[in-house]
This record gives C-alpha cells, sequence and structure tokens, in this order.
C-alpha cells in the first residue's frame, strides 16, 4: 500500500479553537470519523495539507430532544443517532435512516456532520488514481473537464448525494447551524443542499452542492417536533450492509380519518442532493386513493434525475425510488390509522 | 514530516509511539509494532478485514489515523488469547470451521466480539447484523453463524450444540 500523502492534522478541543484552525488553514478539511475522507485521501481523489479532527469538541456530541424539536451535534456518532430511543419513538425516519447508513462498524464511526457533507460519487469518481487517469480524470477532479456519466452536460457535473440522513430530517423542516468566519448561521436544509435538481433551477450540481462558505463547518442539524406526522425510511442497496443506496426514501404522513393531512417525501441517491419532492404536500387532502399514487409517480418522474452506477442503470434507479416511495407513503398510512 | 507521541491502550497495556501525523493504525499494528493479525484487505473501508476493537466498539483500522486513538482503549486479535488458550470466539471459529483461507477471519472474530460483549444470546439476525461489515468470500456465511453460536453459548456456560441441521438452515436463508 502506498503511504498517505504528508499532512498535518490538528486536534482542537473548543470550536472557538477548530473555527480559528479552519482560518489559519483555508485548505483544511475537516475530519469526522474518516468513513468517506479518508477512503478520497486514500484514492488521491483529494490531498488537503491540514485536517482538523472534531472528535474532541465535545460541544458538538449532545442530542437534544424537547417539544421544540430536535438537536443533533455535528460529532455524534450514527450509531448513537440509530440506538436513541426518544429519535426512534419521534423521529423513526431519522433513526432508521442512522441505522442502515453503511454497516456497523462504519456506523461506529461515522459523524452526523460528515453523513450530512458526505461527498457525491459517481462511478467516474470513486477510484483510485491510477484507473481516474486512464480514463482522463472527469470534471469533479481538478484535472479533467468532462462529465462521463453525462458526456453532452456541458460542465455540470452528475455525481450523486447519497447521504441518508437529510432526507429523513428534510420531513421536519431540517436545519444546519453553521459556524464561520462571520459567525454562526442557521440555514434550512432545502437551501443547503443546491446540487442541480430539475425543478427548482438552482445553479449548483455534483462538485458545487452544498451552500457552504469557505472556512464554514457544520455545529448542529435540527428538526422541527413531528406533531401529527408518522414517518419512516426505505432503502435499496445491492447488498444489505455496507453499500451506498441505489436509492433511498423518506416519507413522512398526518393522516385524518380516512383523508391524508399531510405529506412529505424526500429521496436520496438519485440526484446531486436530497431531493424534497416539491408538491408532495399538494396531494394531501383526500383519500390515498390511485390519483394520489399517480401523483407521486409524476413527481418522482418530474424530479428525480439517477445516473448509472456500476450496477444499475439510470432509469431503474428512478424507478426504484418511485416504488419504494409509494410503498413506504402506504405503509405509513395505514400506521397511522 | 513532524512525528508526535500518541498515548493508548494496547490490548490492556499501555503503549507510547511516535508517528507522523498521516499514519494509519492498521499501517502501524502491522508494519511499526509487528502485529499482523490484523490485515489487509480492501484499503477502503469496504471488507472489515482490518476490524480492531476501540473503547470495546468495532472500528476500521483502515480509516483511523493513529492519533484518533489517542487515551483509547485498542484490542486487535492477539490480545483475545489469554495463556495460549484460544478466546471462546476464536474456539468457535476454529470448531466450527467458520474459516476457510482466513484472511477475513480476525475481522470476524473481532466482531463478533464486540457483539458478544453486549449481547450473549444473538439470533441470526442479530449475527448478521454485527457482521454486516465484514466480508468473506470463501464461506459463505453459515460456518461463520455457527461459530459465534458456539461461542455465544461457551459465554453464557453453556456447552455449543452440536452441529445444526444445515439443508434446512439454507433453505431458511434462501426464503
Amino acid at each position: 500500500m502506498d503511504a498517505l500523502h504528508s499532512f498535518e492534522v490538528i486536534r482542537p478541543h473548543t470550536v472557538e479553537e477548530a473555527l480559528a484552525a479552519r482560518q489559519a488553514h483555508p485548505e483544511s478539511r475537516m475530519i469526522g470519523g474518516g468513513t468517506d475522507l479518508l477512503v478520497n485521501i486514500r484514492r488521491q481523489i483529494e490531498t488537503p495539507p491540514v485536517l482538523i479532527d472534531t472528535n474532541d469538541l465535545a460541544d458538538l456530541k449532545s442530542i437534544d430532544v424537547s417539544g421544540n424539536g430536535l438537536v443533533i451535534g455535528a460529532s455524534v456518532r450514527l450509531f448513537e443517532v440509530a440506538e436513541h430511543p426518544e429519535i426512534r419513538r419521534l423521529y423513526p425516519a431519522v433513526a432508521k435512516a442512522a441505522g442502515t447508513i453503511a454497516g456497523p462498524t462504519q456506523r461506529n464511526m461515522g459523524t452526523v456532520g460528515g453523513n450530512i457533507c458526505l461527498d457525491t460519487r459517481c462511478i467516474y469518481y470513486n477510484q483510485s488514481e491510477w484507473w481516474r487517469e486512464a480514463n482522463d480524470h472527469c470534471l469533479k477532479t481538478e484535472l479533467g473537464d468532462m462529465c462521463h456519466v453525462a458526456p453532452k452536460s456541458k460542465g455540470v457535473c452528475f455525481a450523486t448525494y447519497s447521504g441518508d440522513l437529510a432526507p429523513a430530517m428534510l420531513l421536519f423542516d431540517g436545519e444546519i447551524d453553521l459556524l464561520g468566519p462571520n459567525g454562526e448561521r442557521t440555514v434550512s436544509m432545502r437551501d443547503f443542499f443546491t446540487g442541480y435538481s430539475r425543478q427548482d433551477g438552482s445553479t449548483g450540481d455534483g462538485i458545487d452542492y452544498m451552500a457552504i462558505e469557505p472556512g464554514e463547518f457544520v455545529l448542529r442539524i435540527r428538526a422541527s417536533a413531528p406533531g401529527t406526522l408518522v414517518s419512516g425510511y426505505e432503502k435499496i442497496r445491492i447488498r444489505r450492509s455496507i453499500e451506498y443506496p441505489v436509492a433511498g426514501c423518506a416519507a413522512a404522513v398526518a393522516r385524518d380519518g380516512n383523508a391524508l393531512a399531510d405529506l412529505r417525501i424526500a429521496i436520496t441517491g438519485t440526484n446531486p442532493r436530497p431531493v424534497f419532492l416539491e408538491g408532495a404536500a399538494d396531494l394531501a387532502g383526500g383519500a390515498l386513493d390511485d390519483a394520489a399514487v399517480q401523483g407521486i409517480d409524476d413527481l418522482c418522474k418530474d424530479q428525480l434525475m439517477s445516473m448509472k452506477t456500476t450496477f444499475t442503470p439510470g432509469h431503474y434507479r428512478r424507478r426504484v425510488a418511485t416504488k419504494m416511495a409509494i410503498k413506504l407513503v402506504r405503509e405509513l398510512f395505514e400506521a397511522a390509522a | 514530516m513532524a512525528k508526535r507521541i500518541v498515548s493508548f491502550t494496547l490490548n490492556g497495556k499501555a503503549h507510547d509511539g511516535v508517528v507522523p501525523d498521516n499514519t494509519l493504525l492498521l499501517d502501524y499494528l502491522r508494519e511499526g509494532l509487528g502485529l499482523t493479525g490484523t490485515k489487509t484487505g480492501c484499503d477502503g473501508g469496504e471488507c472489515g478485514a482490518c476490524t480492531v476493537l476501540v473503547e470495546g466498539r468495532a472500528q476500521l483500522s483502515c480509516l483511523t489515523l493513529v492519533g484518533q486513538v489517542a487515551g483509547k482503549a485498542v484490542e486487535t486479535v492477539e490480545g483475545l488469547s489469554h495463556n495460549g488458550r484460544l478466546s471462546d470466539v476464536q474456539e468457535g471459529f476454529h470448531m466450527k470451521l467458520g474459516a476457510q483461507c482466513g484472511a477475513c477471519t480476525p475481522g470476524f472474530v473481532m466482531a463478533a466480539e464486540a457483539l458478544l460483549r453486549c449481547n450473549h444470546r444473538p439470533d441470526d439476525d442479530d449475527i448478521r447484523e454485527a457482521l454486516g461489515s465484514n466480508i468473506c468470500r470463501c464461506t459463505g456465511y453459515i460456518k461463520i453463524l455457527d461459530a459465534v453460536h458456539h461461542a455465544a453459548a461457551r459465554r453464557r456456560g453453556e456447552e455449543p450444540a452440536p452441529y445444526p441441521p444445515l439443508p434446512d438452515r439454507v433453505a431458511g436463508h434462501v426464503a
């Protein structure tokens, strides 16, 4: 095995120290569990000169569930979210999303901040240096100038966002607390993820997929109180563990008698961002009938734009996501009775 | 590159190492300390062959920098046997033929050890879930399940079950 490139690791104990380190080293990367970043470093996809280890930031290790909602620190481990009794009770979509990320060993390591900021993935990007070089590199690294998965993309990168926590948090008006040189700010997850999605006209893509300013880093994520929403999370993988999702779907419904009172659906693994299906709430108001199901199908067709992976063609992943969304919504509607 | 002193507990003994920041725990264990029981597999966090315990939980040493275990308790497969006697998990893999080529075995043994410390009575699903980060290309996993059941029985102080009726179990998992 080749040694990793030379880098320095800074281990701050307070967020102030972390911010100072971030400002002193603009090219630095934050490292939590390392299950995403260190793989990329091993493949020389990125070679940051400084890593800032977030594991000693005690302020970012708490989970708080109250009447106001849910707050999870960026350094909380994924298994802690999956096993937290109050999250399991009130936010089953969040607990299940966290509990199905990769495998148990990865969940012991990976952090909430890391999963939210998970790098976008593509079969032409997540490869070794010699593989990428043999293929003339791609848009997402600085060395390439073409998107191999969508050759006519005209400079737009189609790498896929596949984090599981973000879609589950989007159901509950998810927000992210960021700290940077200009202080702390809270941004809605729907604005945070900017990767191009057909319906919103945003300018981002698989490279520019987060509205994070230089020097900023994630402090915590927030969700509103669930109210009467019943939520769940499903995902399809080629094998049951370790794997990134073919597609993942988070959904929440509220039921009023036999009517669907609220409907929220968010999907990951298809676009360069987690897709909060625009227009899903408009399908609520009546029964969960064929028209409503067709409505979900139409929204997915319009808003999901998955690309091929090693195992599946793109349109298959969109169909999987659509079927999964409909199945999950039906199950949740029954459970809410 | 500058080196730092990193202190941690390794298999129950205090250890101080002098390592550059970019050293992975896997490389340090194998090449720095000669503890080659921990295996290098995929080099990318996909196979689990490099699994060690950090503070009692399974962790991938190929994606852990040595500095990240400072002050923590690290256990490798070398720490399991006592006075030449195999641990219950090692005995299970030996008795129930849970290893073939053996490259994945230390990782499976450590992941199983982490499971049995918090669950003495795991069922097949518990074991499959707990070993979900490990890949074996030889055994087909059935014998690994048997090995962990064997170890769990030992840990409960019971006599391990004889070899279970294989065709029934295979059929159960296919369904």
